[in-house]
């Protein structure tokens, strides 16, 4: 394999590696503050998708092509996922802090049922492109191959959101509260923190980086119905890699998960899947907090 | 009388629903018949189910493997060894079911909680993704079709209507299956390694202080809710006709554990309750709406809000003690 394809493989590892960051990430943040494991995640990265894709449909009207500011549009389906998040989490999640594990578990099952098919009724059952966005940017060449100048955007985006991210989780006054209520519930109540108000905005900024991960892949894929379900669990393995909870596990596991996907659908596509559902399973084996986890 | 012994109460309505069962496919329409059949088989995969959550208090989101690989392997029993025998499905179903129970059982009983949650619905998706990606050995995401079987070893065979055969022969099969596998799950949950089960839910430290191994006891119960639920999709295969990689995603586990908690998994027949109810609710609601998933999750999420117990659960709750026998 020459030089030029190795960096071709690597930067679409790296591209899969910056939307899985942003999926992750949110579930990461949600677990390590709230101790939920929200199964309806996989269906925020899909709003985000759909009402990106919408919007997008909406600005070109009969137009081709896409004019440049249409690419303000892309945080439009981030918002939307954060507005969702902001109202779900005080008027479903919240009344079930008190009791057993089974129940968050199972009305995040719910959701994700109901999601699924609130999409289905406001976009329909056919998939919603944004390709316009992908195509617009046109494309660079890598010694001999050809590059879509759009996935090394989609690449930028995910390395800027994560340290961001970083900065407001650590530099933040924020962020502390953050992190002080996701180490000790109880003791960051009693010293006054609004716990109610960090729940449901580390739910909001949970969601927002899963709508932002659909948002800046939809003009390469597209939208489609159970694209939510898929990420969820590939998520999932980039959480249990990294450490449930845990920010860096999260970027890490989805740069382990993305390196392997490619070298999965050049190498060996049949069991790239079950690869990756098993390295989780013997992440969690061996260190079952995850590579960067606390128990 | 043993302890294992339902009591006289139980006995006292449990008789009459039989009967009503037996009854049933000569007064209700075929059609009727076969959703039934369909509902008790999800009701033995409920019972191998909450011998986990309800009485060892392990979550699973992963018994779609189980129950996968009891179609699959009856499947896998016509396309290579060309058997169509009923028995000999259901013996390949239990033990792929049990043999696969058995290996990851052993990795994930040392998990209790999320953890074990994600490390069952880790090891279904391998399955299901090599279900889905090996076409050439499953069929892909058309799947396998599976031929009427006999009965009892070639004493009843399906004659020339399949519909009659599955409304008739196939459900009574189905529900003498069902009766043992209620008979035997009830005489393991009251058995002293039940008991022990229970013990571990309670309290897993005191188990262990009054000589219970933990592990070995939480082993043997997911060898055994797995192989109950390879039983439920063994039988399940004829009925449909068809095993596809969809029975092995996790949405499938994950709906095992709604029907159980539909009808309340601290109960032993709320399970069974909440499966057939389910099974109804889902044919109906997809009968009726292409909105069926949203059907389904409005009735969860009002379900945990309002109904933590589930049917039963709640049912118990308002009944005067002594009736109390559910």
């Amino acid at each position: 394999m020459d030089l030029a394809t190795l960096v071709v493989h690597l930067l679409n590892a790296l591209l899969y590696a910056s939307v899985m960051f942003l999926i992750a990430g949110g579930l990461s943040l949600i677990y390590g503050v709230m101790r939920i494991v929200n199964l309806a995640h996989g269906n925020l990265y899909a709003f985000g998708a759909y009402v990106t894709a919408w919007a997008v449909g909406r600005a070109l009207g009969t137009a081709t092509e896409a004019s440049l500011w249409m690419y303000a549009l892309l945080p439009v389906g981030a918002v939307a996922a954060a507005l969702l998040g902001a109202v779900l989490e005080p008027t479903l999640l919240r009344p079930l802090y008190r009791r057993a594990e089974e129940y968050q578990l199972l009305i995040t099952f719910g959701l994700l049922l109901i999601l699924e098919d609130v999409m289905r009724l406001l976009w329909g059952p056919y998939p919603l492109q944004a390709s316009a966005l992908y195509e617009a940017l046109g494309s660079l060449t890598i010694g001999e191959s050809i590059y879509p100048t759009y996935n090394l955007a989609v690449v930028v985006i995910g390395g800027v959101a994560a340290a961001g991210l970083w900065a407001f989780v650590y530099r933040t006054h924020f962020g502390v509260v953050l992190r002080a209520t996701s180490q000790n519930m109880r003791m960051a109540s009693a010293l006054g923190v609004n716990v109610n108000r960090v729940y449901v905005q580390a739910f909001t900024l949970g969601c927002f980086m899963a709508g932002l991960g659909g948002s800046v892949i939809v003009p390469q894929q597209g939208a489609v119905l159970g694209m939510g379900v898929d990420a969820l669990i590939l998520a999932f393995v980039v959480v249990v890699i990294g450490g449930l909870g845990s920010l860096e596990g999260a970027l890490i596991g989805a740069l382990m998960v993305g390196l392997v996907r490619e070298a999965g659908i050049t190498f060996f596509p049949e069991i790239e899947l079950a690869v990756l559902y098993l390295m989780a399973a013997v992440v969690l084996l061996i260190r079952p907090a995850g590579i960067l986890g606390r128990a | 009388m043993s302890p294992t012994a339902p009591p006289r109460r139980v006995l006292a309505w449990s008789g009459p629903v039989l009967a009503a069962l037996i009854v049933l496919p000569f007064v209700v329409p075929p059609y009727q018949t076969v959703l039934l059949s369909y509902g008790l088989v999800l009701a033995i995969a409920a019972l191998g189910f909450n011998l986990l959550l309800g009485y060892t208090g392990l979550l699973s989101f992963g018994h779609s493997a189980y129950f996968g690989v009891g179609a699959y392997a009856v499947a896998f029993i016509v396309k290579y060894l060309k058997l169509e025998s009923m028995e000999a499905f259901l013996l390949g179903g239990i033990l792929a079911s049990g043999a696969v129970a058995a290996i990851f059982g052993l990795l994930c009983v040392r998990y209790t909680k999320i953890f074990f949650g994600i490390l069952t619905m880790a090891l279904s998706q391998v399955l299901w993704s090599l279900a889905f990606k090996f076409f050439w050995v499953t069929g892909g995401s058309d799947g396998l079709r599976v031929p009427t079987p006999t009965l009892l070893g070639g004493l009843v065979r399906a004659g020339n209507d399949k519909f009659e055969f599955l409304s008739h022969r196939y459900y009574f099969y189905v529900l003498a299956i069902f009766v043992v596998a209620v008979a035997v799950m009830w005489v393991i949950v009251h058995s002293p390694f039940g008991r022990a089960l229970q013990a571990i839910r309670d309290n897993e430290t005191r188990a262990e202080f009054v000589g219970v191994q933990v592990w070995h006891y939480r082993w043997v119960a997911f060898l055994i809710s797995g192989m109950f639920t390879g039983l439920a999709g063994a039988l399940w295969v004829p009925l449909n006709g068809l095993t596809t990689p969809d029975i092995l995603h996790w949405t499938f586990s994950g709906k095992m554990v709604f029907f159980t908690v539909l009808g309340g998994f601290q109960t032993f027949f709320g399970p069974i309750v909440g499966a057939i109810i389910f099974n109804y609710l889902e044919t109906y609601a997809v009968g009726h709406t292409v909105y069926w998933q949203m059907v389904l999750g409005i009735v969860l999420v009002v379900l945990v809000l309002a109904l933590p117990a589930g049917i039963v659960g709640t049912v118990r709750r308002l009944l005067p003690r002594p009736v109390r026998a559910v």
